[in-house]
């Protein structure tokens, strides 16, 4: 930096920026704070801004009235079979869209980054038709299989583009030491990339979990449904149980913090590569 | 042996870093290898690998749009399957003929500039705060990244406590800071309602423009601002003629992802308001998701279309701005 900076300039810059910071995360103490309160506490006036009398009810009853426990197991099961599946497969086609050139190449970037722009809710309606037809809906296997195609073509953009930082003189030297291509990308290349694939996983794995209208068209029993499903479920009720629904978002939200804690600078990496390149 | 050979020869045009494959650098070069080639393993390899990601998104994605399409000129209710004849534009003439579609449109409008000013004007601001080097600034970052781990759909249950009408933290802030005599219903009036949300919406999408202004501010060369300081250039000068300009093009499609990304995001509404009170919240997209919901397929593959086609739309004459902005 060239440039000093003056003490108002300072003021002003540390000023907005506590600011933003308290903004960014008061939502996210309110909900935690609100879950934590005894029943009855969060209707009490005036309001309490810290739980005066610390409380863990709204937790309990989540998992004794509402069956919390089988839709987190759902949640976990979902995610973590798409999510892993869909890395696999995006490890695949990211390394052919990064080390060939062939002709149709452009053609499924585009079919991909298309997928980005039309959202798959926006076939809601065909694609619930489609799994009735496969004998799919309110199959757990069935979500799985929708969410890996929802997950695969971001998985692979943001793949290709970890690849491409990585020499292919690497796998070259692998495949001259008598490894096939496919031994080649998981033997030498997977190790190097461990923090890229790790990031994708976690990517994956937290839009699963946090998906919200394939799930809720797709699953109607209770016994198959995934947390957002269930909460959907709460909040179109008349009533709103605000005690136990504050401590299943915090619930839901916990795991995706804490794994986006990990991979939040290779998901940066990832999304602002193309845009700051391009 | 071969195949390593080829593969070599490939490399200029990946090492150019053209995040497309049709960027004109890359073309030549890569012409050669592929005309000998593609009967060969190297054929082999490639459709193997790339097969089981085109079968999942061709069946569960591309699959349903394409049917969908078709569905938007039958009539496709759930309700009676026996007659799903077809119907021409007619799901078209239900759409723009419902009362509701002039509000649903505006929202929709609405909520696309009034999330995406904000979001921007504060995202830079915190990126050009950002770009100094200071203690924490990691730790800074990492917290206000947070909210973006958090799904919309749940952001959208935070904000709807929080502007909850009786028991809401933010009537009780307004009133202690007394710019309100007494709480506002929210979520229960139309305009008040419409506002809440995008207050959410703007909350959530900050992170992301800070993130990509961040990135694309710390690729402009320092040279420039040392020139510019020598040419006794003063800050807020360096600001917009030096370095806007340098990541115009970068500030550009940033926005328009976002554009049609908001535009297709119903998760916050849906969460809130549900569309309500009396339907005055909803954007296209909920809308799609709430008539998909009472089973009137046409209708909501008819609103689907209408959306790529609004996009599109969008989307050309933006990016023809652009150029021949560049050109002048």
């Amino acid at each position: 930096m060239i440039d000093t900076e003056t003490t108002p300039a300072r003021i002003t810059r540390f000023a907005f920026l506590g600011l933003w910071l308290v903004i960014s995360l008061f939502p996210l103490y309110w909900i935690v704070a609100t879950s934590l309160k005894a029943p009855g506490a969060i209707f009490r006036y005036p309001l309490e801004y810290w739980p005066v009398e610390l409380s863990f009810e709204n937790y309990v009853s989540l998992f004794e009235t509402a069956d919390f426990g089988t839709y987190v197991v759902n949640s976990l099961l979902v995610a973590t079979a798409a999510a892993t599946v869909a890395t696999l497969i995006s490890l695949l086609s990211a390394y052919v869209l990064a080390r060939f050139e062939f002709r149709s190449k452009s053609a499924v970037l585009m079919a991909f980054l298309v997928t980005q722009m039309i959202p798959a809710f926006i076939a809601l309606g065909p694609l619930y038709l489609l799994m009735v037809q496969l004998k799919l809906v309110d199959n757990r296997f069935g979500l799985v299989l929708v969410y890996i195609a929802v997950c695969i073509p971001f998985c692979t953009i943001m793949l290709r583009g970890f690849f491409a930082n990585i020499p292919d003189a690497l796998e070259e030297a692998a495949m001259i030491d008598g490894c096939s291509r496919l031994g080649a990308l998981f033997k030498v290349i997977v190790p190097v990339m461990k923090p890229g694939i790790v990031a994708a996983f976690i990517f994956n794995f937290v839009n699963c979990w946090n998906e919200l209208f394939l799930a809720v068209t797709l699953m109607n029993k209770d016994e198959n449904k995934t947390i957002p499903t269930a909460l959907n479920g709460f909040i179109t009720s008349f009533n709103i149980d605000w005690g136990s629904m504050s401590a299943a978002a915090v619930l839901t939200i916990l795991p995706t913090m804490i794994l986006f804690a990990f991979a939040s600078r290779y998901i940066v990496q990832g999304l602002t590569a193309g845009a700051v390149k391009g | 042996m071969s195949l390593q050979l080829k593969t070599t020869k490939e490399r200029p045009s990946n090492a150019a870093g053209a995040p497309g494959p049709g960027t004109a650098p890359g073309r030549p070069a890569a012409t050669r290898p592929r005309r000998r080639a593609f009967t060969t393993r190297r054929g082999l390899v490639i459709l193997a690998f790339m097969l089981p990601a085109a079968i999942f998104v061709g069946v569960f994605t591309y699959y349903p749009m394409i049917a969908g399409s078709q569905m938007a000129f039958r009539n496709w209710k759930l309700s009676n399957l026996t007659d799903t004849s077809w119907v021409g534009l007619g799901n078209f003439v239900t759409v723009f003929t419902d009362p509701a579609f002039g509000v649903i449109l505006g929202n929709s409008l609405l909520w696309v500039v009034a999330s995406i000013v904000p979001q921007f004007v504060i995202g830079f601001a915190i990126a050009l705060w950002l770009r100094r080097r200071f203690r924490f600034r990691g730790v800074y970052q990492a917290l206000i990244f947070f909210p973006w781990a958090i799904s919309g759909f749940l952001i959208g249950i935070l904000f709807r406590w929080m502007f909850n009408g009786e028991f809401g933290v933010i009537n009780d802030l307004l009133m202690k800071t007394g710019f309100i005599d007494q709480g506002i219903p929210w979520l229960a009036e139309p305009g008040t309602a419409m506002f809440a949300v995008i207050v959410a919406n703007v909350w959530y999408g900050v992170t992301f423009f800070a993130i990509m202004i961040l990135a694309a501010l710390q690729s402009v060369p320092d040279e420039l601002f040392e020139a510019a300081a020598l040419d006794g250039a003063g800050k807020v000068r360096t600001l917009f003629q030096i370095t806007v300009p340098y990541i115009s093009t970068t500030l550009a499609l940033t926005v328009l992802l976002r554009v049609i990304w908001i535009f297709n995001f119903p998760d916050i509404i849906w969460a809130m308001t549900g569309g309500g009170p009396a339907n005055q919240t909803h954007i296209i997209t909920t809308w799609m998701i709430t008539m998909t919901q009472k089973g009137d397929y046409g209708v909501a593959s008819a609103l689907g279309l209408i959306v790529v086609a609004l996009l599109l739309v969008f989307s050309a004459f933006y990016l023809m701005a652009l150029r021949t902005r560049k050109e002048v």
